[in-house]
């Protein structure tokens, strides 16, 4: 909150050149030499690779001419048509996945989104052992990726793993148990993990959000009668609705682009019912090397998500924008 | 507001479920840890009857980790402490200094961090190697490329973060320390530097993690040489013969590092995702 204070880096006053007005020639130049080192990283990690990239998606580049990748042949929007037509099998594929993305991205970012909120409302509240619970929501979160993927690996093995011991022989709820990291299982294998990985950032983002809240707010709803249940959706969740635009932002981004769970549960190929779109483009570039096919599905899906992010920056940031001024 | 009975049992069901839930994976990749290769291989036990510790010294012998736990040093170090310099220099030129193309930078800055990772891997493998072939300058399985990458991808959020800090300390600070004599810039690294050091430490941790487990560049830019965790210790699993032990000894030394480094400043990120998530 103690940024919101409204902070004028832009005064005359306290510009420089007000202390030290011949120095004027220096301080031109000094915030383009602070910005310099980042500018150059992300022009030669971001902005040149991803203007490189739509030039692939207009060449044939596959492993032969990828020696001599300047020397490519142009080939106009072939490897679009190819992406974008359903009736062929890229086309078809890449719209099959397209679609249960999606569907993994609501249901992972919906399920996280909920536990992550459920546990640092219940945690706002006062009682013994609070503070280690809240620390131990995190251990998820803090420890690497491929940590806590590997260990889920090991659980949903078929032979023996833990999950088909526990409901084979210990629960005897099936009779045999089956397969979770191969067929239609695998995708929810998939959602069980990645909820697992980034639930953990709602809880943290909800729990500093939450600290935002006056006290006092939630007693004067419930003088009014209002219950815990109609307080939170009624009067909490709409005054923390700035950082939950942003939260669900992210973890949207994040989710959908997904490629260290399917890459480290499955291995360089997914099973079909469980392939995401970012496994997808990496199995055309390296699994198939064609490269200029890759790149037009990756400038498909840059497109794509530049268009739901302004779609959903447009429906929920009017209000913010319009408040703040 | 009064803790009703039914508010309470709600309280204890939620909390309860998600305890488990975080820790069977946990206590999983622990118990595991300390089993003989026989039991890891065989039926899920919940409780290691052979309790050994071979697994962590093995595994050290299965898979070259002492190399790839020093080539994830270096480069996570290393990206963690180029994304900070570069992060302090870019936040404090915008917030405390007026420029044109300021808006623009940072808009561009924190939106380069929607790009799917995917996107640019080729690419960028196609530069380091073009790179390589005019200039000389090896960047694909060298320390270099990698580190630079990581640099980056930890920069738009450096950078968000810090300026959310900055913007948050009173700039009367610097003014003082103006008038006796030093420019705003080196006011600024003497005076708000030392105060902003939780923050920034916890900035860095945040760079740190994300480039101690990255997988997707780590699988493409690196070689046998300068192979790293995240991509080393998949030869647990991989092998002909599934070291399922030492792949969770491993995963313990791995992680305690990490996650003491970020337990210790969570309180810090906390603060600053509010108070940047609020702007």
């Amino acid at each position: 909150m103690a940024t919101l204070t409204v902070q004028p880096p832009l005064n005359p006053l306290e510009d420089p050149e007000h202390f030290f007005p011949k120095r004027r020639k220096k301080r031109n130049l000094l915030p383009y030499l602070l910005i310099l080192p980042a500018a150059i990283a992300e022009l030669l990690i971001h902005i040149i690779p991803m203007a490189l990239g739509v030039y692939i998606s207009f060449v044939q580049l596959n492993q032969v001419s990828i020696r001599n990748w300047l020397a490519a042949p142009f080939v106009g929007f072939a490897n679009y048509v190819n992406g974008l037509n359903p009736a062929g099998a890229i086309g078809a594929e890449f719209f099959e996945t397209l679609a249960r993305t999606i569907i993994y991205t609501v249901l992972t970012v919906g399920i996280s989104w909920s536990l992550g909120t459920a546990a640092a409302y219940f945690l706002t509240s006062r009682f013994r052992g609070q503070a280690v619970i809240r620390m131990f929501f995190l251990v998820p979160y803090a420890v690497p990726a491929f940590v806590g993927i590997i260990a889920w690996a090991f659980m949903f093995n078929q032979q023996d793993g833990l999950i088909n011991t526990v409901l084979v022989d210990q629960l005897h709820l099936l009779q045999e148990g089956p397969f979770w990291l191969v067929g239609p299982l695998s995708f929810f294998v998939l959602v069980i993990v990645s909820v697992w990985g980034i639930w953990p950032f709602a809880f943290l983002l909800q729990l500093a959000a939450l600290q935002t809240v006056p006290h006092e707010v939630h007693e004067a709803a419930s003088i009014d009668g209002a219950g815990r249940w109609r307080t939170f959706w009624g009067v909490t969740l709409p005054m923390i609705r700035a950082s939950n635009v942003v939260l669900l932002l992210l973890m949207f981004l994040a989710t959908f682009n997904q490629f260290n769970v399917p890459f480290v549960l499955f291995g360089v190929s997914s099973p079909k019912e469980a392939q995401l779109i970012s496994p997808l483009i990496y199995q055309f570039s390296f699994g198939t090397w064609n490269f200029g096919l890759g790149s037009a599905v990756s400038a498909l899906l840059l497109a794509f998500l530049v268009i739901v992010t302004a779609i959903y920056v447009r429906l929920v940031m009017p209000k913010e924008k319009s408040s703040r001024a | 507001m009064r803790e009703t009975l039914s508010f309470k049992v709600s309280r204890a069901v939620v909390l309860g479920a998600l305890i488990i839930f975080v820790a069977v994976p946990l206590y999983v990749i622990v118990v595991s840890s300390f089993k003989p290769l026989k039991d890891v291989s065989g039926q899920w036990t919940w409780w290691p009857e052979n309790f050994t510790i071979a697994p962590y010294i093995t595994m050290w012998e299965t898979v070259p980790l002492a190399n790839y736990f020093v080539n994830s040093v270096i480069i996570s170090v290393s990206a963690t402490a180029l994304a900070l310099t570069f992060g302090i220099l870019a936040a404090f030129a915008l917030t405390r200094l007026r420029w044109k193309g300021q808006r623009a930078f940072s808009l561009i800055v924190l939106s380069t961090q929607m790009f799917p990772g995917i996107l640019f891997l080729l690419p960028l493998y196609l530069i380091f190697v073009q790179i390589q072939r005019v200039f000389g300058v090896q960047l694909i399985g060298n320390y270099g490329g990698m580190i630079i990458t990581y640099t980056t991808f930890a920069l738009p959020f450096a950078i968000w973060m810090l300026m959310g800090f900055f913007a948050a300390m009173p700039e009367e600070l610097e003014e003082a320390a103006m008038i006796d004599g030093m420019t705003r810039f080196g006011a600024f690294i003497r005076v708000i530097l030392p105060i902003a050091r939780p923050a920034i430490v916890a900035v860095g941790v945040f760079a740190f993690m994300n480039a101690w487990g990255e997988v997707l560049f780590a699988s493409v830019l690196t070689t046998a040489d300068t192979r790293t965790l995240a991509i080393g210790m998949q030869a647990f699993t991989t092998n002909v013969d599934v070291r399922w032990n030492e792949a969770m000894s491993a995963s313990v030394v791995i992680s305690i590092p990490v996650l003491l480094a970020f337990l210790l400043v969570q309180k810090h990120i906390v603060q600053g995702l509010a108070a940047g998530a609020v702007k």
